[in-house]
């Protein structure tokens, strides 16, 4: 598909090896509610380059949906307070107002949501949404972006997409809409996509399919993927760097192969130990994640894990863990006890084994055996 | 969808055939009878048998039916029992005041309710949406015997802006005909604007929560196009099927602004042939309301597979 010239601000002369892509720098997003102000991102900082995939995992009520709409700025236009920026291709979002977020959504940033059961217009064709953006942002007339639909659809490997391409999302399996939200996302070939949980509503055998073609495009777009997630499985053979979220905060950012070698945070340490393992033995009781994460009104003083936490000590209960490194620069992890090869470096960690001194824990057969269902 | 709409079309003919034979049963199990109404109460019986027989009262009550089906299938209603007028007379002078009071009023009701919801849903509980939600609240508070003779005083008497009464058929002179209809559609309105604007803000608030709502928003649509291009259809489904009904119960229900504006409705002939006991003009109005109203449900329906495109296979 031949690339046309958009009608968008000045992002054409953008990105041509002058910095990372995407640059959020101290972002912040609370939400007021009528309990208080939840506190949904608290102080995230990450840089994505050109092309690359960045994983973003946590379980549900970590912040990281609200992370990935806060980066578009596609927020609720009340009872939301945002600080901090984002910079996209040298462009600050957060400076900008709606009517020129709308030049860059569609057009250089969009999103892939979670659900592809609602996220579709359940009353128009999926020819026609894949097509408004065309006419939008590429300013195709009707029979140009109607035939640039139907080369979408094929490329997202919808069969006979001639005949398709006038069917509404009711006629079309889990699969195929999240294939057909794809096409949309990448319609105007945009510099990053924002998949937040792309493939939790769907079957597990379509998963891999799905993942796959989003991959397979990328590559070929030579786009940036912010994959969102709370599935660690889904981004482990996929992304360049993972960040690992917790109660609004990053708690250990590194890339792929390190944060799986070497994994620092006893959190996302607990993350790889609930993923359900084929060579386990039978009857093998899965390691969750005992309790929830906290309440955002009211975050725990100190490290916001430390009660749900094996190994916590007095100081975690204490005093908050900065993000530091240690050694490798890229590294990054906020823990006062980091694990050096899987064991932790907390003094008498034997006697707080185990939830007996976890005042949020309910009883670990309770929690989740992956992180977290669906979330909003 | 051919196949959807004729399905609907069977129903039709099926629960018009029920509704003939409702009207034609309705009436015979009111009490009294026409001979009462013709010779007036102090005739002898003979003479009452005799007329009986003249009516052709006194056959079965299948072979009555079948007679009155069999008449009207040629256009045939019968006549008035006491001005001896053709009630198809009858209904051709008066089915088209109510088209024209629910044509007239229906579009003013859709034309500000649709707008006013399509502006007030995006920012509820502002200004504008609690003075809107709150006036239209009133307004369903004020049936039309209320409204009408509001308006006649302040724009008929007071302004002297149009007639207080008075009908003049529209291919007689269209002018003076829109003219005198202006009022009593007003009338009717008020009640079909608040609730087509109530239905049609609370489903638009919900709408506008979906997720679908937020991808079209992350394509970079403008507001504009996304209130009336991604909001609108898959909110209106409620205020269609209300409308259906609204404009079903306005057929012959209109007849108390036709009594107040002096129209020769068939509203307003219906109550009188009630309360004269003039059977064969009530069965006539009967049976061509109830199908009027059929049909207009099955035009929403019709709208619907247009308006909702699953409606077709669920």
């Amino acid at each position: 598909m031949a690339r046309r010239t958009k009608k968008t601000l000045e992002f054409k002369d953008v990105g041509t090896g002058s910095g990372p892509l995407l640059v959020v720098d101290d972002l912040h997003t609370a939400f007021r509610t009528g309990r208080g102000t939840v506190r949904a991102v608290d102080g995230v900082s990450f840089e994505v380059e050109e092309g690359k995939t960045l994983g973003i995992v946590g379980e549900s009520g970590s912040g990281k949906t609200v992370l990935s709409r806060s980066i578009m700025g596609l927020l609720p236009p009340r009872d939301v307070v945002r600080s901090g920026t984002v910079h996209f291709g040298g462009h600050e979002l957060t400076a900008m107002d709606e009517s020129q977020l709308r030049e860059v959504w569609g057009a250089e940033l969009s999103m892939i949501f979670q659900d592809p059961m609602t996220a579709l217009n359940p009353v128009k064709r999926i020819g026609v949404q894949i097509a408004e953006s065309l006419a939008l942002h590429m300013g195709m007339d009707k029979k140009e972006s109607r035939s640039t639909a139907v080369e979408l659809l094929r490329s997202v490997g919808i069969p006979s997409p001639e005949e398709r391409v006038r069917w509404y999302p009711f006629q079309l399996s889990g699969g195929m809409r999240q294939r057909v939200m794809i096409a949309i996302a990448l319609a105007c070939a945009p510099r990053l996509v924002l998949a937040d949980e792309p493939t939790t509503g769907l079957d597990v055998t379509v998963q891999a399919q799905i993942l796959d073609l989003l991959a397979d495009l990328q590559r070929e777009r030579h786009m940036a993927v912010i994959l969102v997630t709370h599935d660690l499985g889904v981004v482990a053979t996929r992304a360049d760097d993972i960040i690992v979220m917790y109660a609004g905060k990053i708690v250990e950012r590194a890339p792929t192969r390190t944060l799986f070698n070497d994994t620092k945070m006893p959190y996302t340490r607990a993350l790889m130990d609930s993923i359900p393992r084929l060579s386990d033995p039978s009857g093998a009781r899965l390691d969750a994640i005992a309790g929830r994460p906290p309440d955002l009104v009211n975050p725990p003083t100190g490290c916001r894990f430390a009660p749900r936490c094996q190994y916590a000590q007095d100081k975690c209960r204490q005093s908050e863990p900065p993000l530091r490194t240690v050694g490798s620069p890229d590294h990054l992890f906020a823990c006062w006890y980091p694990l050096v090869d899987g064991v932790s470096t907390a003094p008498a960690v034997a006697v707080t084994v185990g939830p007996t001194n976890n005042p949020t824990a309910g009883s670990p057969s309770a929690a989740a055996p992956s992180t977290g269902e669906n979330d909003g | 969808m051919g196949k959807y709409l004729l399905r609907r079309l069977l129903q039709l003919v099926v629960v018009s055939f029920v509704i003939s034979v409702l009207a034609f049963l309705l009436v015979h199990l009111l009490p009294g009878d026409p001979t009462t109404t013709i010779l007036g109460p102090n005739d002898t019986a003979a003479n009452r048998a005799i007329l009986m027989k003249q009516l052709g009262l006194d056959l079965p009550l299948w072979q009555q039916y079948l007679t009155w089906l069999g008449a009207i299938f040629q256009g045939n209603f019968g006549n008035s029992y006491l001005n001896h007028q053709s009630v198809t007379h009858i209904l051709a002078t008066g089915a088209p005041v109510d088209f024209e009071l629910i044509l007239i009023s229906q579009t003013i009701a859709f034309s500000v309710a649709v707008p006013l919801a399509l502006v007030t849903s995006r920012k509820p509980n502002r200004p504008l949406d609690n003075v809107s939600t709150t006036s239209t609240f009133g307004l369903l508070a004020l049936p039309p015997f209320v409204v009408a003779p509001i308006l006649v005083a302040v724009f008929a008497v007071g302004l002297g802006w149009f007639p207080a009464t008075g009908y003049t058929p529209f291919t007689q002179s269209p002018a003076t005909n829109i003219h005198q209809m202006i009022l009593p559609s007003v009338a009717i309105t008020a009640g079909s604007i608040a609730v087509y604007y109530r239905l049609l803000r609370s489903d638009l608030i919900s709408t506008l929560q979906q997720d679908f709502i937020t991808m079209a928003r992350s394509k970079g649509l403008s507001s504009r196009r996304i209130m009336w291009r991604h909001a609108f259809r898959p909110s209106s489904f409620s205020l269609l099927a209300a409308a259906g009904i609204n404009i079903g119960a306005l057929i012959a229900g209109t007849f108390v602004v036709e009594l107040l504006f002096a129209m020769p409705g068939i509203g307003y002939a219906l109550v009188q042939a009630v309360e004269q006991r003039d059977y064969l003009v009530v069965q006539g109005i009967a049976l061509v309301v109830a199908i009027a109203y059929v049909i207009i449900q099955f035009i929403i329906d019709f709208i619907f597979t247009i308006v909702d495109p699953r409606v077709v296979r669920e």
